[in-house]
């Protein structure tokens, strides 16, 4: 288990530090996110109801998401990496979690500075909605990531990644909406965390043949 | 070490191995040729683990951790520097005395200078040197090396064939190369693909 999380946490660091130096990932979630509450603030005719905008917001994270989960394997596809990666002597699901973590943190990042946009483009965001964010965001990563390691091996790569994600990212924009906006929102919560406990462990048990031919 | 009986490799309708039967004992060097498209990088690949054969039996015996491979890319990642990439695998591999055997490799292959720079940053040759740096880091018992000599120049080709020769009988070897007289001398065996 040590051995595991050691592996992992280099692999994560390895892609914290790629992200860092190139820096062509964050700032683009950033801008999308940015700009897609703008474009939603002119949108939206004037006076729309609460609701209304809580569901936009949900519609902004999940496609921010999936910005960051497009790049997550680039460095690893267009150089050959995966082959370096799953020839190292570590558990190939170590790559899963690191890519994963990694995924988690530029996305946390962007909602930091997402929600109190939203904040200022709409109305500020309830404690139900920041966590189930923060729920929503370990589901997002655990499957995103998985999915995104298969359409890297594939071909129309950009096409099938948004085709794989979004149907599968259904529950979670359900179970965060109602975390937003019903009045108890720990059955919602529930939920996200349920779905987040079954994939992440799908996922898991599931990359090893998803990154070997 | 490496036995295969039948070998076969099919990508879709397109066949790239058939019925490929050979043995490679420990501390052999087998070298590998053929023209483009014979089948020598998916060979190599099966040998690695990298594919699964079609059909018939491949048995490598070390694992992963025991296998060092130079494949077309270098596999190394070009934002991170010489030494932060040995540092990687070195991390992933658990080499003992890593920082010891990274200095030792980059001063090997002349690569002390540059141990700073960004992979984004050196030459085809460098890179090449780095590559090799990486396939050797962990001391693999069966070393798997595809066009090792590409992108090397004079003095990097000298050295290759010197740290080859050094490896002889310690270490298994497969090699795939277009210039198979390059290794003849060192070479116990050869597989001509078709």
């Amino acid at each position: 288990m040590r051995r595991y999380l050691g592996d992992t946490a280099v692999l994560a660091r390895k892609d914290l530090r790629l992200e860092l130096r190139a820096r062509d990932t964050l700032p683009a979630m950033l801008l999308f996110v940015l700009a897609i509450f703008a474009v939603f603030h002119f949108a939206l005719p004037a006076g729309s109801s609460r609701l209304a905008e809580l569901g936009l917001l949900w519609v902004a994270i999940v496609f921010t998401a999936l910005l960051g989960l497009g790049r997550a394997f680039v460095a690893e596809r267009e150089q050959g990496l995966l082959d370096a990666l799953v020839l190292a002597p570590c558990d190939r699901s170590a790559i899963w979690l690191a890519k994963g973590i990694a995924t988690f943190a530029f996305l946390a990042v962007a909602e930091i500075v997402a929600l109190p946009a939203f904040a200022l483009f709409f109305r500020p965001v309830g404690w139900g909605t920041i966590a189930g964010v923060v729920l929503a965001d370990l589901g997002i990563c655990a499957v995103g990531t998985l999915l995104s390691a298969m359409a890297a091996a594939g071909r129309a790569r950009e096409l099938l990644m948004p085709l794989l994600f979004l149907p599968l990212a259904l529950p979670i924009v359900i179970g965060g909406v109602g975390a937003s906006v019903a009045g108890a929102p720990g059955k919602y919560l529930g939920f996200l965390a349920l779905y987040d406990a079954i994939f992440a462990l799908l996922a898991w048990a599931s990359f090893e043949y998803v990154v070997t031919e | 070490m490496i036995a295969a009986r039948g070998l076969s490799k099919r990508y879709g309708f397109k066949r790239v191995l058939e019925g490929l039967t050979f043995d490679l004992e420990r501390g052999g060097f087998l070298v590998v040729t053929g023209p483009n498209g014979a089948g020598k990088t998916t060979l190599l690949r099966m040998c690695a683990g990298l594919a699964i054969p079609s059909s018939g039996t491949l048995e490598v015996e070390p694992d992963r951790s025991a296998i060092g491979f130079l494949g077309h890319e270098p596999l190394v990642y070009r934002e991170l520097t010489a030494l932060e990439n040995l540092d990687l695998y070195g991390r992933l591999y658990r080499v003992p005395e890593r920082r010891e055997r990274i200095g030792m490799l980059l001063e090997r292959f002349g690569l002390w200078e540059a141990r700073r720079e960004r992979a984004s940053a050196l030459s085809r040759g460098q890179l090449q040197r780095l590559a090799l740096c990486r396939a050797l880091l962990h001391k693999p018992e069966l070393l798997i090396l595809d066009e090792p000599f590409s992108g090397l120049d004079a003095d990097g080709a000298e050295l290759l064939d010197r740290e080859l020769a050094g490896m002889r009988g310690q270490r298994t070897l497969l090699v795939a190369t277009h210039d198979p007289e390059r290794v003849a001398l060192l070479a116990s065996g050869r597989l001509a693909l078709a």
